[in-house]
């Protein structure tokens, strides 16, 4: 089963702490929606409001249309899959999975049914009579999903639920939630600080930070056209260029940068009603930074010092010192067959496309912080 | 060199004494009720197993064993049933002044069995309760709560606590959750909470004798017997009461404190 949720300016105080702030989101049927963000950003508060562990302050959390305002945990169309699995330690496997059916009174065999077909889809019906403390992390976190699931929630909610494996499994895991999610249809909302697995798994990201929503949006958006200096830089690596607007013409819009002038389609800006004038921010992801030579659109910043780079596999990733803001460093991904050499001079080169303009200039604190 | 052979001596010689120390009065106690003679004072004269067949023969003793595990049985269950409901609430819910009540609940612990014993022949008399096993067990549950409390509360960890969120979640009600959830998952303390209680039970006398009348426990009974002077047999129920004892807390050890250890 699925059901689409609706929060409306949904906000959360502890005490003098504001941990979500007007906080509006749809999320369609059958969607699998990630929050992601640092810890403390209200993103699990959000979840808790969702489950109906914590209750807003003010606003409302619609599901399938139903106001859950007085709704407590058991009686909403919501399960939840904790961060520590939270499974039942004297139990069997099957007894576990089936524990939400036996609270809605379906009959023993129907329900040990049930709950061998859900062990059989996460691949641990051979281990149905076994208890939780004989199983792996992995196989703990599988048997939580296959619990989760087996009461057919509308919404599924998932609290951090890969954090506790390792960095192989957790991969793994996120393509297997993500098959299951596609197989069950039901709608996930999943909780994470990782920005890879939010992208790997997520259909829509919810980037959010200090209880307000940064940023909504598909993974290649988020990454590639992000909304804010936050959204940009949790997401991922990236360079900040501050600089002002200057004006627009013809569809083309001019930034004086501290690496000199550009003129970039108006589409790079992210917010339509910038005016000239207005601090603003070029932010470039490192792997945008392209040869000078070569076919297609260029635009350079001048020259570059390179002052250290190391290989990781995939590419070289480079410091960088430009020669017109030596303050800065930027970070820049070259090819494998490049050559890095400390000392070295290199143009700073960028196909204008992949350059996204945001308002403001960053905060080096706050970057830091989500970095 | 020789300082260090001199502290290794000493040290045997400490070990030697404090088990002696504590050792001793039982396997005394253990010794002379093979006693083959009438008194159970040196010299050992030869082992007889007759003092324990006198003990099996007697009607009394045996029906006052029989009443001290009924009084340490029942005494326990109902200081488990009620130390654990406690406990929950006092650790999963925010109660007012919580942190007095648990003192509260803890602090009969300080209070001597002789004074409880007083209060509570004071409140029956009051009360007009005759006394009876009854009035021995509900003392035997006054006793024993705020250890089966402390014990249970102590295992109740934050861990629990999102487990049976994860059980409210899926659906269970508060009591599915208690006795469905909790009680099982804290089984091993509430086990340990039960055999410690009933070995406390099962030893106690003052509360016993002052609490009791026609029906006694079998420690009150011993009591009885002492004060027609001592004899192997005294030493022989003795020591059949020392080896339940022993025998409560080896079950305890290895079936509990094993498995909680495993996990």
């Amino acid at each position: 089963m699925t059901a689409p949720v609706s929060i409306r300016n949904a906000t959360k105080i502890f005490g003098d702490f504001t941990a979500l702030n007007d906080v509006s989101l749809e999320i369609e049927a059958g969607e699998f929606i990630v929050l992601l963000g640092p810890s403390g950003c209200g993103k699990t508060t959000l979840l808790s409001l969702l489950g109906g562990f914590l209750s807003p302050s003010s606003g409302t959390v619609e599901i399938n249309g139903q106001d859950m305002g007085h709704v407590p945990p058991s009686k909403r169309p919501t399960t939840t899959m904790f961060q520590d699995y939270a499974l039942f330690p004297h139990m069997s496997l099957r007894d576990n999975v089936a524990f939400g059916l036996k609270m809605r009174k379906i009959g023993k065999a129907e329900r040990h049914t049930k709950a061998e077909d859900l062990l059989d889809m996460v691949g641990l019906k051979s281990s149905a009579d076994k208890k939780p403390h004989e199983l792996s992390g992995g196989q703990r976190q599988r048997v939580a999903l296959a619990r989760a699931l087996a009461v057919e929630p509308d919404v599924l909610l998932l609290d951090e639920p890969l954090g506790a494996l390792d960095l192989k499994l957790r991969r793994q895991m996120q393509d297997e939630l993500k098959a299951i999610q596609k197989r069950v249809g039901t709608t996930f909302v999943h909780v994470t600080h990782d920005q890879e697995e939010a992208m790997a798994i997520a259909d829509r990201i919810v980037v959010m930070n200090a209880g307000n929503i940064e940023d909504v949006g598909r993974p290649e958006d988020i990454y590639m056209r992000p909304k804010t200096l936050f959204s940009a830089s949790f997401m991922g690596e990236v360079n900040f260029i501050p600089g002002t607007l200057g004006k627009r013409h013809d569809g083309m819009v001019d930034v004086d940068t501290v690496l000199g002038p550009v003129s970039l389609a108006e589409t790079a800006l992210r917010d339509e009603n910038l005016t000239k004038g207005t601090k603003v921010t070029l932010a470039i992801r490192p792997e945008h930074f392209r040869a000078s030579t070569g076919t297609g659109p260029r635009i350079t910043f001048g020259k570059a010092k390179v002052t250290d780079g190391s290989f990781f596999g995939t590419h070289h990733r480079a410091h960088l010192e430009p020669v017109d803001a030596p303050d800065i460093v930027l970070t820049a991904h070259m090819p494998q067959s490049a050559v890095i050499e400390a000392g070295a001079w290199i143009d700073l080169t960028i196909d204008p496309a992949s350059v996204v303009v945001l308002a403001g200039h960053p905060d080096t604190t706050r970057t830091e912080d989500a970095a | 060199m020789i300082s260090s052979r001199f502290s290794k001596v000493l040290s045997w010689a400490y070990l030697i004494a404090l088990y002696g120390f504590i050792f001793l009065p039982v396997v005394v106690l253990v010794l002379f009720s093979f006693q083959d003679g009438r008194l159970p004072v040196p010299p050992f004269n030869g082992a007889t197993l007759k003092w324990y067949g006198e003990v099996f023969a007697d009607s009394r003793l045996m029906s006052a064993l029989g009443n001290s595990l009924m009084v340490a049985i029942g005494s326990s269950t109902i200081a488990c049933v009620l130390g654990f409901c406690a406990a929950y609430g006092l650790a999963r819910f925010m109660l007012p002044a919580s942190r007095l009540q648990r003192g509260l609940l803890v602090a009969p612990m300080t209070v001597s069995y002789l004074i409880i014993a007083l209060g509570l022949l004071s409140t029956f008399n009051w009360l007009g309760v005759s006394l009876s096993l009854w009035t021995v067990a509900i003392g035997h549950v006054v006793i024993n709560l705020p250890l089966c409390f402390a014990i249970i509360y102590a295992s109740m960890g934050d861990h629990q606590k999102n487990i049976e969120r994860a059980a409210r979640d899926l659906g269970a009600a508060e009591w599915q959750v208690m006795t469905q959830i909790s009680a099982p998952m804290l089984m091993p303390s509430i086990l340990a909470a039960f055999f410690l209680s009933v070995t406390f039970s099962w030893d106690e006398f003052i509360i016993s004798f002052l609490l009791s009348r026609f029906d006694v426990t079998l420690p009150v009974e011993i009591w009885s017997m002492l004060r027609s002077g001592l004899n192997p047999k005294t030493n022989a129920v003795g020591s059949i009461v020392f080896l339940v004892s022993v025998a409560l807390l080896l079950i305890l050890e290895l079936s509990i404190f094993r498995r909680t250890a495993k996990k």
